[in-house]
């Protein structure tokens, strides 16, 4: 969802060739048992689209249900539940029409108010779903006071003119509304099968689902297995019969078991292990880009115990350009990490990676210039703490650069690390001079990372403010093309060295070769079971 | 036929300090005879001499070590698997982790902080479960009832969020870890103490020890108490393992040891982590400094029961 | 003994009240909560959530009601992090997998460890004695996360004769990974203890006058030495069941066995409020009416007793 494609999509109606699921190429024969097996690090708490709140959950949840649109291999909008959409009045209203066949797995039609349905109950503080930010998200009319218990639930922004024809109301003109229908918080719900079991309704005996697949079965921490939908209305392009999830919390072990053939999917992979993958298996490892970002963030806050000397934009900048990231990906993630000298990851959509002058320097180079600043800062004499939750890559990382901090600038670094929340709890009040974290891209524009950085948001735990960059964030909104801001904004936060960028992520995994059509593009990594199909073995 | 050593135990003017090494009468007294066992049995010495050394390598093998625990052989990182082996020419005599740090120093450091956490953890065990245990199993009755119901409920407790209190209280420290072994350490400890009280103080020295009106106290300490050394020694050998083991727990919380520092726990752990990735010395040497160890105690501990057994005289 | 098990059931009661209020002042009073995430959540959005779990009450109203469902209708709520799940559902997926699991580990350490500390003291300072101990230490030095992944990698990947984890409703090649790399450590203990209180027992005087009474040797150590020597080992198998019972996270961790102890470390670091409190007193139980059980036995091995 390429923002300018989707601008001058929006611009008129929306008719997509009908994507079909799964497409074989000539020549291939296809195994007699079409099942597809995968890994799972933890077990997803809930399989309720509208109660998910993680990524884990969301792949099993796209394989049961069916939103308005879906992505394609590459990560562009492809209908789904809707034929076609057409957006009015400058990107403010929505029409989407649905497809006649879609059909729930009992037989029931999927109609508008499925949808209208799924939607409210997301907002509706009555169900307190952990991802209605992201009902507000969408800006669609009266969201934000319903969340917040002022509204009701009925009054949300969208309507079922019909059966077939969903109409959304927006507060603000949202261009890529479309590709945020592809999440399961605006998915459709059954409700009659909800008022019948109320919170038992995602057990398998009871869940009717719009997806390809219906669960079969689901034991927490152990396995679940999936079936395909007779029902779903392009059945008969599914290829794949089964789906089949294991729990394996242990990432070695997990691998151990990947190799004697349990899986077809394994990721995350442990630590260090993808060279000897890559090496052993380079039809299985893979390494795609993932939008998240790995960065230190610094202590911004007032009256916090926080070393003077960290208010000296040199001193930050001497810190960042003596971490060389080159090793940190290279020798120690080792798994197709991208060096990062910025916030926003490089393969997001539109974003075009601004100047930023210490990323062409050699490390020498940038090690000079450290020195340099850190001279001209009055060589202050430093001892950081920096927290970290407990975890072997956050470990190895912390551990090589305290030390490079250690060798080149002198300064002493505590290394604090505990259990998830506790760290959490030390984040958000601002006891740390650096805290290690991460962001991941809700969609795919520059905007879900940069909007990180203005004062009010919620997870800018360093509390970095900077009035430019609010005002920029606030026009990008509605700008024509909001890639000059976004560069503007990165050049601030260099200027400034709000955080300490390290690396952007991507995802390394092991995949079976005779499983075919794998979106290997899409930066989301958002995959459909229903478009893959597995080969014999030759 | 107990009267034998019940005697022994009674009489106070030949053995007036059983309990404590304050005073060691020379000759017949019940310590020096426990020594005098314990130095002629050969694998109980050769073990304590083993514990030893080991107490010698932790407190001094930084002395010889080549490399810091926390300094990075930049060299090695991202080739550990191909170069990071012992190697004698590079001065990382046990091999480098997978950051590139000497694993001699860290495990020189980590065995350092291990013996301690066990030492800790078994002395706790060893002083206030046995005297918990033993009051509570000899002054029975109502008393028993809660001071063993005070242990069910401690056993219970979701340790993780004792810990993690203390961690809120106070600041992390090595003292706050040898405090959260502490705490666990002695619960298991005071149980089976208690239960072999229970037998004990039917016994017919006991029964005359209360016949001459010695005191409660007097009689926990001089004469139930001596009786127990044995399990409790066995225990406390088992309990060692546990303890060290367990530190890493701690660690994750956030409470224990932090990076640089590290424990025989910890390298273990990372070695099993690495046990894919032709990297053998990760788990190897942390692993066999952990066995000596464990042999170590064992000797120790089985010295120490048979020269504390009364009845083996 | 029927009344002094009556009185001990009686004790029983407060004895799990406490230790709710105890467990419920120390979550209360640590930091975090069920809803943290790496997204710091909105206010509206958390407050909706706390409203709809009740943490928007008076802390001492919340322990009121906890302990009124729990006492009234044996409910602990609803789990904060699986949402469409109760703690008594997790319970009961869990618990059965880890009570058997749990059970197997306890009956193979035991019959290993006791006749292993049997032997090794009647054949004290021989070659058996020696193998025996080295055993024992053995499978003490391989901690369970060492041991698991070298079985999964010996008997799964290289030697392909059991599955590397799942449960699949507890069949036994499921079973048999879990229980060894549980058991081991606990079969080490179980036979040191076995060994040195045999030693002593042995050494006693009326084990000397039987033997010199010309008894085989046989009849001696069953019918005379095993029962005082095993006093210790039950002592130390009552909170060792406990914890069997209720499960290990490494096991569940390591072969995705769908256990207990999993969920338990999982709501305790992710602060799952409810699921916590079940697991602890469902652990609470097994403690006290395990050493109930082994309070019994002591009176049984050791009729002087007073119970």
């Amino acid at each position: 969802m390429y923002r300018r494609t989707l601008l001058a999509l929006a611009a008129a109606t929306m008719i997509v060739p009908p994507a079909h699921a799964a497409q074989p190429q000539p020549g291939e024969v296809l195994a007699e048992e079409q099942v597809f097996r995968y890994r799972l690090l933890d077990q997803f708490p809930t399989l309720d689209p509208q109660l998910n709140e993680e990524a884990a959950g969301s792949h099993v949840i796209r394989q049961l249900f069916e939103g308005l649109m879906n992505q394609d291999a590459q990560g562009n909008l492809v209908p789904g539940v809707a034929e076609s959409f057409e957006a009015s009045e400058g990107n403010t209203v929505y029409t989407f029409t649905l497809r006649e066949d879609a059909a729930w797995s009992n037989g029931d039609p999927v109609t508008a108010q499925d949808f209208v349905n799924g939607w409210r109950r997301a907002a509706d503080p009555a169900t307190a779903s952990p991802y209605a930010w992201y009902v507000e998200l969408t800006s669609m009319e009266n969201a934000a006071e319903i969340v917040a218990g002022e509204a009701d639930p009925e009054t949300l922004g969208v309507e079922a003119v019909d059966d077939r024809t969903l109409r959304v109301t927006l507060t603000q003109p949202l261009p890529f509304f479309p590709a945020m229908t592809t999440y399961a918080t605006l998915f459709p719900v059954h409700a009659p099968t909800i008022e019948a079991h109320g919170d038992d309704w995602t057990a398998p005996e009871n869940m009717v689902s719009n997806g390809a697949y219906t669960l079969e079965s689901l034991t927490l921490n152990e396995t679940f297995t999936l079936v395909k939908n007779p029902e779903y209305w392009d059945a008969e392009n599914v290829i794949i019969e089964r789906v089949e999830g294991y729990v394996i919390n242990d990432e070695n072990q997990a691998l151990t078991r990947y190799e004697a053939g349990e899986f077809d999917m394994l990721e995350p992979l442990p630590a260090g292990s993808f060279p000897r993958l890559q090496q052993e298996r380079p039809e299985e490892a893979i390494s795609v880009p993932r939008l998240c970002s790995y960065y230190y963030a610094f202590n911004f806050r007032d009256g916090d115990d926080v070393p003077e000397a960290l208010r000296d934009p040199n001193v930050r900048k001497a810190l960042s350009y003596a971490v060389d990231r080159d090793v940190i990906v290279d020798q120690i993630l080792q798994g197709g990490q991208e060096p990062a000298y910025n916030f926003t990851h490089w393969a997001t959509a539109g974003f075009e990676m601004p100047e930023i002058p210490y990323a062409e320097l050699t490390q020498a180079e940038r090690d000079a210039e450290a020195q340099r600043l850190w001279e001209e800062a009055g060589s202050p004499d430093l001892e950081l703490r920096l927290i970290y939750n407990t975890s072997d890559n956050h470990r190895q990382i912390a551990t090589v650069i305290s030390q490079m901090w250690k060798q080149k600038l002198g300064v002493e670094t505590e290394l604090s690390n505990s259990e998830w929340a506790i760290y959490l709890d030390q984040r958000r009040e601002g006891g740390f001079d650096l805290a290690r974290s991460a962001w991941c891209g809700d969609y795919n524009e520059a905007s879900t990372f940069l909007d990180l950085v203005t004062t009010t948001h919620g997870s800018n735990d360093g509390k970095f403010s900077n009035a430019e960059v609010d005002e920029l964030m606030v026009a990008s909104k509605t700008a024509e093309d909001p890639q000059p801001n976004y560069s503007q904004v990165e050049q601030i936060l260099y200027d400034e060295m709000a955080i300490v960028p390290i690396y952007h992520y991507s995802l390394a995994f092991l995949l079976d070769p005779s499983i075919k059509g794998f979106p290997r593009e899409n930066v989301e990594n958002n995959w459909y079971v229903k478009d893959f199909y597995r080969v014999a073995d030759e | 036929m107990f009267r034998r050593f019940a005697r022994a135990f009674i009489s106070p003017a030949t053995n007036p300090y059983p309990e404590g090494a304050t005073e060691i009468v020379a000759g017949r007294s019940l310590w020096a005879d426990a020594r005098a066992r314990f130095l002629r049995n050969k694998a109980a010495t050769g073990g304590l001499i083993v514990l030893l050394l080991l107490i010698a390598f932790a407190l001094f093998g930084d002395l010889i070590a080549q490399w810091s625990n926390e300094e990075i052989d930049w060299a090695m990182l991202g080739r550990v698997p191909e170069v990071g082996g012992p190697s004698l020419a590079n001065g990382h005599w046990f091999g480098v982790d997978e950051t590139g740090r000497d694993l001699f120093a860290r495990t020189v450091q980590g065995t350092r902080i291990s013996l301690a956490v066990g030492i800790v953890g078994a002395l706790v065990a060893v002083i206030i479960g046995t005297l918990y245990g033993a009051v509570s199993g000899y002054v029975g009755g109502r008393t028993d009832q809660v001071m063993m119901r005070i242990v069910d409920v401690l056993i219970a407790i979701p340790y993780m969020f004792v810990l993690i209190l203390l961690m809120v209280v106070f600041e992390r420290s090595v003292i706050m870890l040898f405090v959260g072994v502490g705490l666990i350490s002695w619960l298991d400890m005071a149980r089976i103490v208690r239960g072999q009280t229970l037998t004990l103080k039917n016994r017919e020295f006991v029964e005359a020890a209360i016949a001459t009106g010695v005191s409660t106290p007097r009689i926990i300490l001089r004469h139930i108490v001596p009786n127990l050394l044995g399990i409790v020694a066995v225990y406390a050998t088992l309990l060692v393992p546990s303890m060290i083991l367990f530190e890493s727990f701690i660690s994750f919380l956030g409470l224990g040891v932090q990076e640089p520092s590290t424990s025989l726990g910890a390298l273990i752990n990372g070695g099993a982590q690495n046990l894919r990735n032709e990297t053998p010395w990760m788990l190897g040497f942390p692993l066999f400094f952990f066995c000596t160890l464990l042999f170590a105690l064992f000797f120790v501990g089985d010295g120490l029961r048979d020269a504390l057994d009364p009845k083996d005289r | 003994m029927t009344a002094y098990i009556l009185r001990r059931i009686a004790i029983a009661i407060p004895t799990i009240l406490t230790l709710i209020v105890l467990s419920f002042v120390l979550m209360e009073f640590a930091p975090g909560s069920p809803f943290d995430s790496e997204r710091g959540i909105p206010p509206a959005v958390l407050a909706n959530l706390e409203a709809k779990y009740g943490l928007d009450r008076p802390a001492i109203e919340r322990l009121g009601i906890y302990i009124w469902n729990i006492v009234t209708q044996f409910d602990f709520g609803p789990s904060f992090t699986y949402r469409d799940r109760t703690v008594n559902d997790i319970i009961a997926q869990g618990f059965p997998v880890t009570l058997t699991y749990g059970i197997w580990s306890g009956l193979a350490a035991i019959a290993v460890g006791v006749p292993l500390g049997i032997v090794a003291a009647i054949r004290h300072n021989t070659w058996i004695d020696y193998l025996a101990v080295g055993f024992s230490i053995g499978a003490q030095v391989l901690p369970n996360f060492v041991m698991a992944p070298i079985l999964v990698l010996v008997f799964t990947l290289w030697l392909g004769w059991l599955p590397g984890g799942g449960w699949q409703g507890g069949q036994w090649n499921y079973l048999v990974l879990p229980v060894i790399a549980l058991s081991t450590s606990f079969m080490a203990s179980i036979a040191r203890l076995t060994r040195s209180s045999m030693l002593e027992v042995l050494n006693a005087p009326f084990i000397r006058t039987a033997q010199a009474k010309g008894l085989p040797m046989r009849r001696v150590i069953l019918r005379h030495a095993l029962k005082p020597a095993m006093l210790p080992v039950i002592s130390y198998l009552g909170p060792t069941f406990a914890f069997l019972l209720t499960g290990s996270v490494l096991i569940d961790v390591f072969f995705s066995t769908g256990g207990i102890g999993q969920f338990f470390v999982a709501a305790a670091l992710g602060r799952d409020y409810s699921v916590i409190m079940g697991v602890t007193v469902l652990y609470g139980i097994i403690v006290v009416a395990l050493n109930l059980v082994v309070d019994l036995a002591y009176a049984w091995i050791d009729p002087k007793i007073r119970l």
